[in-house]
């Protein structure tokens, strides 16, 4: 018999796919027009998602044990798990990071201007989350449907033909790349027979001859999958685009579903062929090395090329991916923690940031009147391709005074926003003040770190450190240029702009200052998931987990498992 | 069997692959589906199929694993097709919207002019 006294604290794992599912569903019951009571709700899910994930990111700092929940209390290659790694708890504390902010901005307007909203967006991180503490292969690919499900909604959230056009690209690509998904998958299943990420890791070790290639197979076509999602060149002209033409909170958000695809690539090559993965160690790392480099430079290119912000942020989104993809093909071939810690401590604070930058955008690109902004509004207030269009600068409309504006605008809202984007533009580069500099750091000392113990450092070293150095730059150039352009002309244009939607930023920014004064926490934490995902603590710890005993004592405390 | 399921499987995912790239959105759908349909009949035949045997173990467990199928690609096929079947009813509501958005049913959303 189920007793309320066996709600235990292991269950507090299950809590960040709980709590958005309820607050999702929750909302359905109510009338779209009551938005302000939808958006009460997402917050409270918001709020409650952030405690939870500090909770359990204590917990996974704790001492160095692994959490694994046990869905039905199956054991554990028969049921489905749910594990807790550092690595997926920062994953998702960065899910909770980003949301409260993109939710409080789409409160200033865009929350009305389309249905369900609110809905899609607890869905949204339902799947993420999901996707983030899943222990099993074929969940994995559920969550993955339920986060890109909710998204090809909150992609068309707002319509207008610019939003399906875009839309209608993006969908069919993420469906073709969920059907390689399922090849991977089956492939995988065909070979070892189970679905189970920590058995797979184990059985890989010694597959037959006749096995391996298949297996490399499976893994292959997964990893396609994964690449297609983070937008990997050459599998990511999608993600510009899409990304520019979504609403701004909603591509704020997806920033971090980009990075979904990272994890995913990540999570399997350590398992699967990790350095000290047998026969297959190294599979696919020459390949990641190289697409994540050929990804910085297209990047750093397309950056170059942007005219709006918004397509400023997509470039610099898919740098980011394709630096951690980089340094995940170097820990393949044997690249060491050092290098991986760094990666993670600049994904954590470039993503962090390009999100802000998104947000950013719409503000400051902002050349409607402030109709816009008003709740009665048409979904699509002005044509897309005249607004989208080349001219912008000083030569904008006039902002329209407007009395019955919906909160206070800010006097010399321009100088705030300036100073917000300069701020986020030079953790972008990666200038020393930020968190942006102290990962790329971390990172290419770790590098030759690693380099100098085999004696000459590899060409492919010096070719990713003077890309990353040079993305760098290219990055900062750019935004210079558009905020030279945009900042410092005399203009009438000033945008118009709400509180509501400057404390987001602002939030988003705050973040990135306090991570870069706890850097030194920072770095150990990121370090020592880097340790144990190098040292595949993982697959051991997943496979040592019994379910618990019901007649047994209630004290029998089987979520913790010391490595 | 076997000749037969994999040809099924090469003819769905190939002439799925052919329509996805064509320009037309409701080509693209049905190659979708198409592809879909070769994927689970894919995930099915890794599992090794054997004809008439039943996925449900007899109580007391089995003797002869060779007399049983495999009922986790069944349980994976019938998930997969669920999840297809949804995102390809998402997708024409998109493709519909496309339509009366851009006036054409072009995947660029208008024609090209040679």
């Amino acid at each position: 018999m189920i007793e309320a006294a066996e709600i235990k604290p292991e269950h507090l794992l299950i809590a960040p796919l709980l709590i958005p599912f309820a607050a999702g569903v929750l909302m359905l019951f109510y009338d779209d027009r009551r938005r302000w009571l939808k958006f009460g709700m997402g917050l409270a899910s918001v709020l409650a998602l952030g405690v939870v994930s500090w909770q359990l990111i204590g917990r996974a700092d704790e001492d160095a044990m692994l959490r694994v929940y046990l869905l039905g209390n199956w054991p554990v290659p028969m049921g489905i798990v749910l594990v807790l790694d550092r690595l997926s708890a920062m994953m998702v504390m960065l899910t909770a990071v980003l949301a409260l902010p993109a939710l409080i901005y789409a409160a200033a307007g865009w929350q009305g201007k389309g249905q369900h909203f609110h809905t899609l967006f607890q869905f949204l991180l339902f799947g993420m989350n999901g996707a983030f503490l899943t222990g099993d292969l074929f969940n994995l690919f559920v969550f993955f449907e339920v986060m890109l499900a909710a998204s090809y909604g909150l992609v068309l959230h707002g319509s207008g033909p610019v939003r399906i056009r875009a839309g209608l690209h993006y969908i069919a690509i993420n469906l073709t790349a969920s059907l390689l998904f399922l090849i991977g998958v089956a492939l995988i299943y065909g070979v070892t027979g189970t679905l189970n990420m920590a058995q797979i890791a184990h059985l890989s070790r010694d597959l037959g001859t006749g096995q391996r290639p298949l297996f490399h197979a499976g893994a292959a076509m997964l990893g396609l999958a994964f690449l297609i999602k983070a937008a990997i060149w050459p599998l990511g002209f999608w993600l510009p685009r899409t990304y520019d033409a979504a609403a701004s909170p909603v591509a704020a958000v997806m920033t971090l579903m980009s990075k979904v695809g990272v994890y995913a690539v990540l999570r399997i090559a350590l398992l699967c062929f990790a350095p000290g993965a047998g026969e297959s160690a190294g599979f696919g790392g020459a390949v990641l090395m190289m697409a994540g480099t050929a990804t910085m430079v297209y990047g750093a290119l397309g950056v170059m090329a942007s005219e709006r912000l918004a397509r400023h942020a997509g470039h610099i989104v898919l740098i980011s991916s394709g630096t951690i993809i980089a340094v995940t093909g170097f820990t393949v071939l044997g690249g060491g923690a050092r290098m991986l810690a760094g990666a993670l401590f600049y994904m954590i604070g470039s993503t962090v940031a390009a999100s802000a930058l998104y947000l950013l955008a719409e503000m400051v690109e902002r050349q409607e009147p402030v109709d816009e902004i008003d709740e009665s509004g048409e979904p699509q207030p002005a044509p897309p391709d005249m607004v989208r269009g080349l001219e912008w600068g000083p030569m904008g409309l006039g902002a329209v005074e407007d009395s019955d504006e919906p909160a206070t605008a800010l006097p010399g809202s321009i100088v705030t926003v300036g100073a917000l984007f300069a701020a986020i533009a030079a953790v972008l580069a990666g200038l020393p003040p930020f968190a942006g500099f102290l990962g790329k750091f971390t990172m290419v000392s770790g590098m030759f770190a690693a380099a100098s113990n085999l004696g000459t450092i590899p060409p492919m070293v010096w070719v990713f450190v003077l890309v990353l150095l040079a993305s760098g730059f290219a990055v900062l150039v750019s935004l210079l240029r558009f905020g030279i352009n945009r900042f410092w002309v005399e203009t009438e244009n000033r945008p118009r702009v709400l509180v509501l939607e400057i404390v987001p930023v602002a939030l988003l920014l705050t973040g990135i200052v306090l991570m870069t004064f706890q850097a030194e926490d920072v770095t150990r934490m990121t370090l020592e998931a880097a340790d144990g995902l190098i040292e595949g603590r993982y697959a051991a710890t997943v496979m040592a987990v019994h379910p618990v005993d019901p007649g047994a004592t209630p004290q029998m405390d089987n979520g913790d498992v010391a490595p | 069997m076997q000749l037969i399921l994999a040809c099924a499987i090469g003819v769905l995912t190939g002439s799925g692959i052919w329509l996805l790239l064509r320009p037309r959105t409701f080509q693209v759908t049905c190659g979708l589906s198409l592809l879909a349909y070769g994927v689970n009949l894919f995930i099915f035949g890794v599992g090794r199929p054997i004809v008439g045997a039943p996925p449900v173990l007899p109580q007391g467990g089995f003797d002869d694993t060779l007399a049983y199928a495999d009922p986790v690609p069944q349980a994976l096929v019938l998930t997969a097709i669920v999840i297809s079947f949804a995102t390809t009813a998402l997708f024409l509501v998109v493709l519909l919207a496309a339509r009366s958005a851009t006036g054409t049913d072009h995947v660029d959303g208008k024609e090209r002019h040679r």
